[in-house]
């Protein structure tokens, strides 16, 4: 990993409006990303992690500007890109590719498969039609498909399989940065092993830089650097992998490592488990938006927690940093 | 097997489903497989990315890719054959008695409906009741998936969603006709733990009260471990060892299984190297003879070029694999 910076992400919003009505009028906005800042690394792979509908995709689109930002910047190599004209970002997004949450709906249902992972190639121009071919082949070996899929169309595949193939394509244009929402959840985990293991290899070789969008904890623990915890739209906390699984600062996130669910039918842990109703970004709590779930608030409710850095690298946003602690025991094993 | 037959809810008897290629090369995805389900109970699929456990279950439904066809088997609900049913008498079981919590959402919600709509058609086309009363289930569904401010939901269209609230649309869907049986393909792969856990929660509960049977299919082992009293085990179309789900983990017998386990990354310590099972999957137009583990197998010997026979090992413990034994003693041939 160096040193320098390759994204910055500064005060990003994007709301999307609520419609409502046989005319479809805008009654609201849904704070999908509100106010995120944070930086990355070259050669780094920051986690991304929090509650379904927190706002993890719409940050990865809203950074590649898949989706306009609705306010904040985006510096990408030292280029803001959040103002940039579509035909200014195109060379840039050879760069930046996304690993889409759903492969279903993101792999075209007419193109064969082996032209859906060359296309990129082709429109940036790189390599000539021969080794374009035969790098189809390569990569669709190193995501653990046969190489003679290549005339096959995305429904003919299993769901792993197809979550495999928009991991070939990505990876298709030797992006420097990699943004992959939730790319491995349909893999077994031998499988996944494996593709993750790619990913480092990448990494240690090309200095890939990823933002890595999961709900698995565990993959999490295995290929990130640093994690980012989202809640409701906000950044709760971010610091060095060890120290999130360690010491967790934020009651968020010890409550969402303790709901892990653990291979091994004798393990008991100590869940917290979150009451209430989950908040919505449509009508977001006052002060701390944790507060009305959050086991441990007290005044909370009323101001809103700044995100501080609590000590070197470690950023959380809450009142009572620490006070809820993590437990984990190996309960009554018998061997 | 020491159930009385009529506990099962349902028996899956050797199906097969094969696909047709362009050219014309027969592709055995799914080759003779059988298990079965009791009342009340919730088996596991487990197994390799495209080892046919969608095909199997969507074929329960009659459900296959038109490249795709069912050659053989027999599904046994409630003791009658659903593959001899005509279409007509099967779309009354599909949703009714049997729902799918289909692998991608996107595909399986209708881009240009509201989720409301989508939920309330599907209640209405199964249960009596008004649109008012559909509705209010439709809400109230919402809500036990947790998804904050269901009335305004209901109105959104499936690409306002992120993804794990079309998988948890989806969720609602399939449990608001209370099926008897649940056949959940990777329910949570789209769900934070916190919401996951309140979701198998809802599913067990629905299971304690209606007596719903399901069949789930995950490859979060965790889940595994969590949920199911027995686990079927597929690799390459085939099953290659059923047990109770304690038995699975503590006393794995075919060398796939024991890969499996192994490769499960850990949160509990960091691993500089993920473990693999070496060898990559065999394409279903090229599935060895005998063993279809052969080549990646640790056991590896000439009889595996045989099709290793379904032993029954123990209590309800079935493994197919002709050196059990040895693996039950940890030897492994030097193969490698
Ligand atoms: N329409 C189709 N045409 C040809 N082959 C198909 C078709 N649908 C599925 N297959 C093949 O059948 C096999 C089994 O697919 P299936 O979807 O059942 O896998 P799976 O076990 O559910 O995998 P995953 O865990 O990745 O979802 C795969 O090899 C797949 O490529
Ligand atoms: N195109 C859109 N139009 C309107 N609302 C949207 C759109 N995309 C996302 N949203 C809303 O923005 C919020 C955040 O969604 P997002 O998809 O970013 O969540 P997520 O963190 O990726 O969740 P998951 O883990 O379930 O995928 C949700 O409330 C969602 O309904
Ligand atoms: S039958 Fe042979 S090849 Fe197959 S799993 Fe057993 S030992 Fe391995
Ligand atoms: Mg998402
Ligand atoms: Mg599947």
């Amino acid at each position: 990993m160096s040193n320098s910076v390759i994204l910055k992400v500064e005060h990003l919003k994007k709301y999307f409006p609520i419609k409502a009505g046989v005319f479809r009028k805008i009654v609201g906005w849904v704070k999908a990303v509100d106010d995120v800042s944070f930086e990355v690394l070259e050669g780094e792979t920051l986690g991304i992690v929090g509650e379904s509908g927190c706002g993890k995709s719409t940050l990865g689109m809203t950074i590649l500007r898949l989706y306009e930002p609705t306010a904040g910047r985006v510096v990408f190599a030292g280029k803001e890109i959040s103002r940039l004209s579509s035909s200014a970002l195109r060379p840039i997004r050879k760069d930046m590719q996304m690993i889409f949450q759903d492969p279903f709906g993101s792999l075209n249902p007419r193109m064969r498969i082996g032209s859906i992972i060359e296309e990129g190639m082709s429109v940036h121009g790189l390599y000539s039609s021969t080794e374009r071919k035969e790098k189809v082949r390569e990569l669709l070996e190193k995501v653990g498909l046969s190489a003679d899929y290549v005339n096959r169309y995305p429904h003919e595949f299993s769901g792993g399989q197809r979550q495999r193939i928009g991991i070939a394509r990505a990876m298709a244009l030797s992006p420097r940065l990699i943004i992959a929402d939730e790319a491995v959840s349909s893999l077994d985990v031998s499988i996944r092993s494996q593709i993750l293991n790619l990913m480092k290899e990448l990494k240690r070789e090309y200095s890939f830089t990823y933002l890595f969008i999961s709900h698995d904890l565990a993959v999490v623990r295995q290929i990130c650097d640093r994690v980012l915890v989202m809640y409701l739209g906000r950044i709760v906390e971010i610091a060095d992998k060890k120290v999130i699984f360690s010491r967790p600062l934020h009651p968020y996130t010890v409550a969402l490592i303790s709901a892990v669910p653990v291979p091994d039918p004798d393990y008991v842990v100590d869940r917290v488990i979150l009451h209430g109703d989950v908040p919505s970004p449509i009508h977001p709590p006052s002060g701390c938006y944790f507060a009305p779930r959050c086991p441990v608030a007290e005044r909370c409710r009323k101001d809103e927690p700044p995100l501080v850095e609590v000590e070197n690298g470690h950023w959380v946003a809450c009142h009572l940093p620490g006070s809820l602690s993590l437990k984990r025991e190996n309960g009554d094993k018998k061997c | 097997m020491t159930q009385p037959q009529h506990e099962n809810m349902l028996e899956v008897k050797d199906i097969k489903v094969y696909f047709y290629d362009d050219e014309g090369r027969e592709l055995k995805a799914v080759d003779g497989v059988s298990f079965s389900v009791r009342r009340g109970e919730t088996i596991a699929l487990v197994g390799e990315s495209g080892c046919g456990k969608s095909v199997t279950s969507m074929a329960l439904l009659q459900l296959v890719d038109s490249r795709g066809k069912i050659v053989g088997g027999k599904v046994i609900f409630e003791g009658q054959d659903l593959l001899l049913l005509p279409e007509a008498k099967m779309r009354t079981v599909r949703g009714k008695d049997i729902a799918v919590i289909f692998q991608e959402p996107a595909s399986a919600l209708n881009p240009v409906y509201t989720i409301g709509e989508q939920i309330i058609e599907a209640i209405i086309l199964h249960q009596k009741l008004s649109f008012r009363q559909a509705r209010e289930v439709a809400r109230e569904m919402l809500r036990l998936v947790g998804i904050p401010e269901p009335e305004k939901r209901l109105n959104e269209y499936p690409h306002e969603l992120s993804g794990g609230m079309k998988q948890r649309a989806m969720i609602a869907m399939a449990l608001s006709c209370r099926p008897k049986l649940l056949i959940a393909d990777e329910p949570t792969t789209s769900l934070d733990v916190t919401i996951q856990a309140q979701i198998l929660e809802l599913i067990r509960e629905l299971q304690k009260k209606l007596g719903m049977s399901v069949i789930l299919i995950t490859h979060d082992l965790g889940i595994v471990a969590d949920m199911s009293q027995r686990v079927v085990v597929m690799y390459a179309g085939k099953v290659v060892e059923e047990a109770d789900r304690t038995e699975i983990f503590k006393n794995p017998l075919h060398p796939y299984t024991i890969g499996l386990l192994r490769s499960i990354p850990r949160l509990d310590r960091e691993q500089t190297k993920l473990e693999t099972i070496p060898g990559v999957v065999p394409d279903p137009s090229s599935f060895p003879v005998g063993c279809r583990f052969r080549g990646r197998c640790l056991y590896e010997s000439p009889t595996c070029c045989e099709v290793p026979p379904p032993t029954l090992v123990g209590n309800n413990h079935l493994v197919n694999c002709h050196h059990w034994q040895e693996v039950r003693q940890g030897k492994e041939t030097a193969r490698f």
